[in-house]
């Protein structure tokens, strides 16, 4: 159910103004890359405050547990060992939703309420709307959201929606011990944003930057990387990330033109009937057939 | 039922039970499947009982209706042959339109229309069986890239199909003493000759 206490912005298979009396400040997760030591803290306080036990996996050889996105497991650590300059780079990134503000899962959803974007920014999965379609896995230019294999219904973070409703910061931000991690209003965090590149800058990244994707309007989950030239470096952060063409066209303009396509094809039937008359059997024949038998 | 043993038989009870089972299984796929096209259809999804329940049957639908539907094309694609008759008759189907069939060229079984919808419906139907198998994230997990590919040709695929059936029930009902032929299996002697003197000639060997 959508929280009493946030604003509705969009809400997923719906094409009536959402309530919006209220303005809302825009709220942002800052995870800052180059401040991550890839504790898992974050993993944690997401499991402990949504509740939720993944099943214990096995190693793979590298540090990522569990190894991906799951229905359960809604924030990742995804470490990438690069080479840069003759160095070695130890990439950690906190993989989860990024709440775009244009989501391609929301424009993908097709049951009314199943996806809500709220005022603040935040787009939250309602699960007892869900179908279970995926569509939202289809919409995703971040392959976020995850079906349940258990009661098929799609899962990702919510931004703990609930902690941001009464004022707290999410669960995993809350237990970041390095300040990796922070939360405020979106402008507050893209001034923080700023001190910390510019700080970058002067250890010798000097291609560090803000990742806000404008492809998909911006992001209310936003990355400090070192290597802002090359997000991909990150265990493949898109460049440029925007909602696929496809799916734009198959939830957009496809979506009018064949409701009134289909409309015209029945309301022309009818008045073709109307105007033409039916194509009945001449009385001549019939009296002719009824003669030769 | 023959209500006139002079009647001619159209289809057999075979053909007629396959027809049909494509048909239920189209109406229930269109209802269910608009419910996720559009929200304005969403409250379809209530005669499945609710979105989820039209999530979970549309796609074993779908599988029920390519099953029938292929039984139906091996039965009737000799007679959906194309000839050079057919394209005449395309090419003066405004006339048709118009109402003033008497002046169009004699016509088999099927006309250059039912057989241009006969295998149009074939391309919609083969189209919508392979997207819709990669649409269905029960049973199968493509490439993201496949899935958006598939969801757009699946859409498309099925507007053609179902402004196609809306056409094909239109004429059914639009040409007085046809549907009687899908229900019951026979048409008139004189329904024969109005619309497809050829096949008339041939079951009667009558000019």
């Amino acid at each position: 159910m959508a929280l009493q206490s946030l604003d509705i912005a969009r809400r997923s298979a719906t094409t009536t103004p959402a309530p919006g009396a209220r303005q809302t400040t825009a709220v942002a997760k800052l995870i800052d890359v180059s401040t991550c030591i890839g504790c898992k803290a974050c993993q944690v306080a997401c499991m402990e405050w949504n509740d939720i036990r993944d099943e214990v996996g096995s190693c793979t050889g590298v540090f990522d547990n569990p190894v991906d996105l799951t229905a359960k497991s809604w924030t990742v650590m995804r470490f990438a060992e690069v080479e840069e300059n003759g160095r070695l780079e130890w990439l950690i990134r906190k993989d989860g939703c990024m709440h775009c503000a244009d989501p391609g899962c929301l424009k993908s959803c097709p049951a009314p309420g199943a996806i809500i974007q709220y005022a603040n920014g935040i787009v939250d999965f309602h699960q007892e709307n869900c179908i279970g379609c995926g569509y939202c896995v289809t919409g995703c230019p971040f392959n976020i959201p995850r079906l349940s294999k258990e009661d098929g219904k799609a899962y990702k973070c919510s931004l703990c929606s609930d902690r941001v409703a009464v004022g707290q910061a999410p669960a995993c931000v809350k237990s970041c011990p390095t300040g990796a991690l922070q939360f405020g209003s979106k402008e507050q965090m893209q001034d923080y944003a700023d001190k910390r590149v510019k700080d970058l800058k002067s250890r010798g990244f000097d291609k560090a930057g803000l990742y806000d994707p404008p492809g998909v309007g911006g992001t209310h989950v936003m990355y400090v990387l070192h290597h802002a030239d090359r997000p991909e470096l990150y265990r493949g952060l898109p460049n440029d990330p925007s909602i696929s063409p496809l799916v734009s066209l198959w939830k957009g303009v496809a979506k009018p033109l064949a409701t009134l396509a289909l409309a015209g094809v029945a309301l022309g039937s009818l008045f073709h009937y109307v105007t033409k008359g039916p194509n009945e059997v001449s009385k001549k024949l019939e009296e002719e057939t009824e003669a030769e038998s | 039922m023959i209500r006139n043993p002079k009647d001619l038989l159209r289809y057999t009870p075979a053909e007629r039970a396959n027809h049909w089972l494509v048909g239920i299984c189209f109406i229930l796929l269109a209802l269910s499947g608009l419910a996720f096209f559009h929200p304005a259809f969403y409250p379809l999804a209530q005669l499945f009982g609710g979105g989820t329940w039209a999530r979970i049957l549309h796609p074993y639908v779908g599988v029920l209706m390519a099953v029938a539907f292929l039984s139906m094309f091996f039965r009737f694609k000799d007679l959906n042959r194309i000839t050079p008759t057919d394209k005449e008759w395309l090419s003066r189907v405004g006339e048709m339109v118009d109402g003033s069939d008497h002046t169009m060229p004699a016509q088999g079984k099927y006309n250059g229309g039912q057989k241009m919808l006969f295998w149009l419906l074939a391309l919609s139907m083969l189209l919508l069986t392979l997207s819709g198998l990669g649409l269905w994230r029960a049973w199968f997990d493509l490439p993201v890239g496949a899935v958006r590919f598939a969801a757009v040709i699946h859409a498309a695929a099925a507007v053609l199909m179902i402004a196609l059936i809306t056409v094909h029930i239109y004429a059914a009902n639009w040409v007085k003493g046809t549907i009687r032929a899908m229900w019951y299996g026979t048409v008139t002697r004189a329904w024969a000759k109005q619309h497809h003197r050829d096949w008339y000639r041939e079951m009667t060997g009558k000019p």
